[in-house]
C-alpha cells in the first residue's frame, strides 16, 4: 500500500524532475573500478568537511560580529557565553585543518596513481581551483578573530601583493580598502569568507563532481575500466557506487570521525599547531609578535617565498610553486599512470618530492636562521626540480607493462 | 525561409557586435562594484596630523604614537648613535636616501631627519610590512659582533640603522619610510604635515 503511494510520488515527481534519473547516473548506475583502496576515502571526506565547515559557520555567523572593535570580543563570547558555542567554534577551526589534511591526501593520490592524466586532465584543474579558493577561504577566514596572528598573517600576506611591479601598491590597497589592515578590511574579508567563497567553492566542487562522473573514476593500476564492458555496456571491473562505495564510505567516515572528534575535545589548538598562541591577544597594530609564522597548511609555500633573498623574486617563487601544480597533466609523459608501474627514477623522484614538501612545510614553521634557510633552499629546488624535469624523467623511466584487468584480490 | 538562406555570415556580425556592446556594459557596471572597494572618504580623512609631545624623550629612547593606523616611531638619538651612522654607511643597500619615495626631500640628509637628533619614521618594515623590533643593545648574540644598534624585523630578519636605512643581503627592499612632519616647537611634533614653507 504504501510501497505503492511512494512509487506513484516517485513517478509525479520524475515527469516534473529528473530525480531518478540522476539517483542513476551518480549513485546506483555509476560504475567505478572494484579496485579502490584506502587512498580512495578523500574525496568523499573533502565533501563532508565541506558540509561541517559550511553547517559550522553559519552558526558562528549568528554570534560573530565583524568589526574591528567587536570581532575579537565576540569570539571571546561565543567560547564562553554562547550555549555549546566552544564546541560549535572548535568544530570549524579544527575543520580547517582537517580539511587541509584531507585535502592534500586526495592530491597526493592523484599524484601517485596518476588520476590527472587524460581523460582527466579537466578535473584535475578544477579540483587545483578547489585547493586555490579553499586557501583563500582559509586565509580570510584567519582574519576574523582579530587576534595578533591574523592581523599580522594579513598584513604580510596583502603585502605580497605589493611586490608586483606598478600595479602592486594601488592593489594591496585595493584589497585592504585603507592604508593598513583595518576594519575595512575585516568587513570585507568577512563578506568573502561567508559569501563569495563558499558559493564559489560549491560550485566548482559540482564541476569536479559532474566531470569525475563523466570521464569515470581513475584507480590504482592506472588503467581505464571502460575499455572492457559486458553485453550491457557495463565495465567488467566496475561495481555501482550504491551501495558498494556510498558503504565503504561510511566506514571512512567514522573512522575519521573518531579522530576528528579527539582533536576536538581533547586538542582543538594542537599545540599552536592549529590555533596559534599569539592570536589569543587581540590585534595590535603597533606591534609584531616575535615570531610570525602561517597556519601549517601554508608553511610549505611560506618557506619558498622566504627562501628566495629577493621580495619580487620571493613572492613570484611562492606563485610558481602553486601554479606548476596545474601543469602537472601535461608535464607526465610516461606511458603509464600508476606508480605501481612506473620505474625507479619516479619513485626516487615523489620520495624526494614528500621529504622536500614535508621539510618544506616544518621550515616555514620555524625562524629563518642561516641553516633553516639553506635547507629551504635545497627543498625548493627539488621541489621544483620534481616537476620541471618530469617531462623528461617520465619518458625515459624504465616502466612495467599494466594489467589488462585490474588487480583485484 | 529555408535553410539554405541563412547568411551566417551576417549573424557572425551581429553575434560579435552584441557581444562587445554587452561586454562594454558588464564593464561599466563592475566599475562601482570594483571602486567601493578603493578606501572610503571616511578612511580618507582619517589621515589627520597627530601632534606629539617629546619633551619627555630621553637619550636613545623611541616612542611609538599611531598614525593613519600605522605606527609612527620617533627616536631621540645621541651624539654617540649620530656619529656612528657615516660609519655603517658602507653596509647600506642606499645609504643616501636616493630613492625618493622613502623620504621628504627634507629629510634626504645623512640623518635622514630634519634635526639629526630626532629620527621620525614609520614602523612597518618595507618587506612585508611587519613592525621590526628596536634593538639598541651593542652586539647581542642573535645580530652577530658588528651589531650598533638598530632595527629587527622578527618576520623574515630585515635589519635597519637607527636612521632607518636597510642593510645588504636582507629581503627589505629600501629604506624605512619617513613620513612628513614638522617641528611645532622644540618639543612638539606634528606629523602628517610638511615643514612651513615648504611644499
Amino acid at each position: 500500500m504504501i510501497v505503492d503511494k511512494l512509487h506513484t510520488g516517485r513517478e509525479w515527481i520524475d515527469q516534473r524532475f529528473p530525480l531518478t534519473k540522476f539517483w542513476h547516473d551518480h549513485m546506483s548506475k555509476y560504475y567505478a573500478p572494484k579496485n579502490f583502496n584506502f587512498w580512495y576515502y578523500f574525496g568523499s571526506l573533502a565533501l563532508l568537511m565541506l558540509a561541517v565547515q559550511i553547517v559550522s559557520g553559519i552558526f558562528l555567523t549568528m554570534n560573530y560580529k565583524p568589526a574591528a572593535g567587536t570581532a575579537f570580543e565576540s569570539v571571546e563570547y561565543i567560547m564562553r557565553d554562547v550555549n555549546w558555542g566552544w564546541l560549535i567554534r572548535y568544530i570549524h577551526s579544527t575543520g580547517a585543518s582537517f580539511f587541509f589534511v584531507v585535502v592534500y591526501l586526495h592530491m597526493f593520490r592523484a599524484l601517485i596513481y596518476g588520476s590527472y592524466r587524460r581523460p582527466r586532465e579537466l578535473l584535475w584543474l578544477f579540483g587545483m581551483v578547489i585547493f586555490g579558493l579553499l586557501m583563500a577561504e582559509a586565509f580570510m577566514g584567519y582574519l576574523l578573530p582579530w587576534g595578533q596572528m591574523s592581523f599580522w598573517g594579513a598584513q604580510v600576506i596583502i603585502s605580497l601583493f605589493g611586490a608586483i611591479p606598478y600595479i602592486g601598491d594601488d592593489l594591496a590597497l585595493w584589497i585592504r580598502g585603507d592604508f593598513v589592515v583595518a576594519d575595512a578590511t575585516l568587513n570585507r574579508f568577512f563578506s568573502f569568507h561567508v559569501i563569495a567563497f563558499p558559493l564559489l567553492l560549491i560550485g566548482i566542487v559540482l564541476f569536479h563532481v559532474i566531470s569525475l562522473h563523466s570521464v569515470g573514476s581513475s584507480n590504482p593500476d592506472g588503467i581505464e575500466i571502460k575499455d572492457k564492458k559486458n553485453e550491457k555496456g557495463i565495465p567488467l571491473d566496475g561495481i555501482p557506487f550504491h551501495p558498494y562505495y556510498t558503504v565503504k564510505d561510511i566506514v571512512g567516515v567514522a573512522g575519521f570521525l573518531f579522530l576528528f572528534a579527539a582533536v576536538i575535545f581533547y586538542a582543538p589548538e594542537m599545540g599552536g599547531w592549529f590555533l596559534e598562541k599569539d592570536n589569543f591577544v587581540p590585534a595590535n597594530p603597533l606591534k609584531t609578535p616575535e615570531h610570525i609564522a602561517p597556519l601549517w597548511y601554508f608553511t610549505p609555500f611560506y618557506a619558498i617565498l622566504r627562501a628566495v633573498p629577493d621580495k619580487f623574486l620571493g613572492v613570484m617563487a611562492m606563485g610558481a610553486s602553486i601554479a606548476v601544480l596545474f601543469l602537472l597533466p601535461w608535464l607526465d609523459r610516461s606511458p603509464v599512470k600508476s606508480i605501481r608501474y612506473k620505474g625507479p627514477i619516479f619513485k626516487t623522484a615523489i620520495a624526494l618530492f614528500v621529504i622536500s614538501f614535508l621539510g618544506l612545510g616544518y621550515l616555514g614553521t620555524v625562524a629563518a636562521t642561516p641553516v633553516a634557510t639553506m635547507f629551504s633552499r635545497l627543498f625548493s629546488i627539488i621541489y621544483f626540480a620534481f616537476f620541471l624535469l618530469m617531462p623528461y624523467y617520465s619518458k625515459h623511466d624504465k616502466t612495467k607493462q599494466p594489467p589488462e584487468r585490474v588487480n583485484y584480490k | 525561409m529555408s535553410a539554405d538562406d541563412v547568411d551566417h555570415g551576417k549573424r557572425r556580425i551581429l553575434t560579435a557586435a552584441a557581444t562587445v556592446m554587452g561586454g562594454i556594459g558588464a564593464a561599466y557596471v563592475a566599475t562601482p562594484f570594483v571602486l567601493s572597494m578603493d578606501p572610503s572618504a571616511r578612511a580618507q580623512a582619517a589621515g589627520a596630523p597627530v601632534d606629539v609631545d617629546i619633551s619627555k624623550l630621553q637619550n636613545g629612547q623611541l616612542m611609538t604614537v599611531e598614525w593613519r593606523g600605522k605606527p609612527v616611531w620617533i627616536l631621540r638619538r645621541t651624539d654617540e648613535m649620530i656619529k656612528q651612522l657615516e660609519e655603517l654607511s658602507s653596509l647600506m643597500r642606499d645609504p643616501g636616501s636616493e630613492e625618493l619615495t622613502q623620504q621628504p626631500h627634507y629629510a634626504k640628509n645623512d640623518y635622514r631627519s630634519i634635526n639629526p637628533e630626532y629620527m621620525v619614521m614609520i614602523g612597518l618594515c618595507t618587506h612585508l610590512g611587519c613592525a621590526p623590533t628596536y634593538r639598541p643593545d651593542l652586539a647581542p648574540e642573535d645580530l652577530g659582533k658588528g651589531w650598533k644598534g638598530g632595527f629587527f624585523c622578527p618576520c623574515h630578519g630585515s635589519k635597519y640603522d637607527l636612521a632607518g636605512r636597510v642593510y645588504t643581503g636582507v629581503p627589505a627592499p629600501s629604506n624605512l619610510v619617513v613620513p612628513a612632519y614638522r617641528f611645532v616647537t622644540e618639543t612638539r611634533l606634528l606629523i602628517g604635515v610638511d615643514p612651513e614653507g615648504v611644499s
